[in-house]
């Protein structure tokens, strides 16, 4: 084994770095998460001590139940998270398959077409977007916003699942032709399973920036019954500013879901993004 | 054409997505374009041509807002461009070491903050820099630095600097796992190979690992550049739609939710709003050609 390349200096200099720099990147949550449990004055007196019996309080939590309506925020954002990544996989996957498996005039430009959207961000558009739900009376509906979500992840779905699906072995659709099943069974029974990886992968991907998102449900669906978890903790602190444990316990509140997602799902992205999936 | 030759499931497996992406996306795009070039005299929609572009660019009171932003809009990129990505690579450089332990421990805790909304790392920070709160000033004096607290974000001269930066903070994981990705591809062998010819350590990363890993440093880019020219969330949340202290934070996308909707005193104005949507595509567009164009196409290419 060479000697430079396991320098035990070395290492431990690495550690130290990447210990910093985790720690730097967690502070922020961990201040957050430990102050939502205590009173309003240790949070204040001092804010880096962890809860002990005297300062520990769920009066945060406590207002927050009583004035935000977190249960319908959240069940609006899981809403139209599942339905936005039902429909990007869905007609995600069709078009790929469509544009993987068979020759027609326009694949090429079509492929293309479908790929622009890959850098041009939709929030461009939102003036007509916004003009558009008006008229069709979506504004205030979480379909305004499962549309827009499904149009925003599309392009990089098709890209990714068009390259996954050329990978799945001709032999295999082809016999599945021969025992005279319909071109719609060889791609719902046969290929969207060996996929299921890259489908994986899309979900993960398109998630977070849409539970994340803040732009389109302010312009979209503000209204108090549409109003998603992103949304719904930004104008609860707005409103709350002033007291401390309402507005830590919102913040913990909004963390806590998102963590649980990504405890879940880690693996699954960092694969994903490690995969080249993205390149 | 004969219609029977049509193969019909091939229209039924393009069909769902082409619609809603022409018509959710593309339709919009170009229809929020074409409003630019529109204005609204007493309810009536009336072309104007490029009399909004004109107003937006050379109006007195237009202009200095534009321009404001998008000076903003490039030192916020410019922040992005210096600090994130290089310690983006640093650490994917770090954590791509063959024998480190906790890799994948360091890895996932480093990447937490990307995956929090921009709600939450607005308020968390504002909290923690907040002389109220006083965590800051706190941690600062602990190593004696005390005097070198001042509001940031209440600061004209600080604010945007320390929006971006904590927008870096956020955003860090993003090059990092593309960096290690490439970072992962590189074969063991020419790494072994400049051993033998004594680069290691520094060396090996200047001369070996950053020239492979350069095409994803330029897609990074484009990323960075593509994110920055359409943000709007960080700054909403954390110094809301007026941008402040006295604009000193705003940047395209605040500017133009302020246009389009209104605030305070100013009726909201979709045709003006129409219009910095155009000139943010314009800019977004120019980006990534000259990334597609000047750069990817030059840069060198090494078959592993």
């Amino acid at each position: 084994m060479n000697k430079a390349r396991s320098n035990p200096l070395n290492t431990a200099m690495m550690h130290g770095a990447l210990i910093v720099y985790t720690l730097i990147a967690l502070f922020p949550v961990f201040v957050i998460l430990i102050n939502s449990f205590k009173e309003r004055r240790s949070i204040f007196r001092e804010p880096l001590a962890l809860p002990n019996s005297e300062s520990f309080s769920t009066i945060g939590y406590e207002t927050v139940m009583q004035q935000g309506d977190f249960f319908l925020y959240f069940q609006n954002s899981m809403i139209v998270t599942v339905a936005s990544l039902f429909f990007v996989l869905l007609f995600g996957a069709m078009a790929a398959y469509a544009l993987s498996e068979y020759r027609f005039k326009g694949n090429m430009l079509m492929g293309l077409y479908l790929a622009l959207g890959i850098m041009i961000p939709i929030r461009i558009g939102t003036v007509a977007i916004l003009e558009m739900m008006v008229a069709t009376g979506l504004v205030n509906t979480l379909w305004a916003l499962i549309l827009v979500y499904t149009a925003q992840g599309l392009p990089l779905a098709v890209f990714i699942l068009s390259e996954f699906m050329r990978q799945v072995s001709d032999d295999l659709k082809n016999a599945g032709r021969i025992d005279g099943l319909s071109e719609y069974t060889i791609f719902f029974r046969l290929v969207l399973p060996l996929v299921r990886p890259a489908m994986a992968t899309v979900a993960v991907f398109n998630m977070i920036p849409i539970w994340n998102d803040l732009w389109f449900p302010l312009i979209l669906a503000p209204a108090e019954e549409t109003k998603t978890l992103t949304l719904g903790s930004q104008v609860f602190i707005g409103q709350f500013v002033t007291d401390w444990n309402a507005v830590l316990s919102a913040l913990s509140m909004a963390i806590l879901p998102v963590l649980v997602l990504y405890v879940i799902f880690s693996r699954q992205l960092i694969r994903g993004i490690t995969s080249g999936a993205v390149k | 054409m004969n219609l029977a030759r049509i193969r019909w499931h091939i229209v039924v497996f393009l069909a769902p997505a082409v619609i809603v992406y022409s018509a959710v996306m593309i339709f919009p795009l170009f229809n929020t374009l074409r409003l630019a070039l529109y204005t609204r005299i007493d309810q009536e929609r009336v072309f104007v041509g490029l009399d909004n572009f004109r107003t937006l660019f050379f109006d007195p009171i237009w202009a200095e807002q534009f321009w404001n932003a998008l000076g903003n809009n490039f030192w916020f990129f410019v922040i992005h461009m210096l600090v994130q990505n290089p310690i983006g690579v640093a650490l994917a450089a770090l954590l791509s070491h063959p024998r480190l332990r906790f890799a994948a421990l360091y890895r996932s805790a480093i990447f937490i903050p990307t995956i929090l909304s921009f709600v939450i790392v607005g308020f968390a920070w504002k909290l923690i820099l907040s002389p109220i709160w006083g965590i800051a000033p706190g941690m600062l004096d602990w190593i004696g630095l005390k005097s070198l607290y001042a509001p940031w974000l209440g600061k004209e001269e600080y604010a945007l600097t320390t929006l971006a930066l904590v927008s870096v903070w956020q955003f860090v994981g993003i090059p990092m796992m593309l960096i290690y990705a490439a970072l992962l591809t590189i074969p063991e062998e020419i790494l072994e190979a400049g051993e033998v010819d004594g680069v290691t350590g520094w060396a090996a990363f200047w001369k070996i690992k950053l020239p492979l890993i350069l095409p994803s440093i330029g897609i990074i880019s484009i990323l960075t550049f593509v994110g920055n020219f359409n943000a709007f969330d960080l700054i909403y949340a954390a110094q809301g739609a007026l941008a402040g202290p006295d604009f000193s934070t705003d940047i395209l996308g605040t500017f133009m939710y302020r246009t389009f909707f209104g605030f305070q005193l100013q009726l909201g104005d979709p045709h003006m709003g129409s219009a910095i949507a155009g000139a943010m595509f314009a800019i977004i567009l120019i980006g990534v050609c000259i990334y597609l164009f000047g750069i990817q196409t030059r840069m060198r290419r090494y078959q592993l």
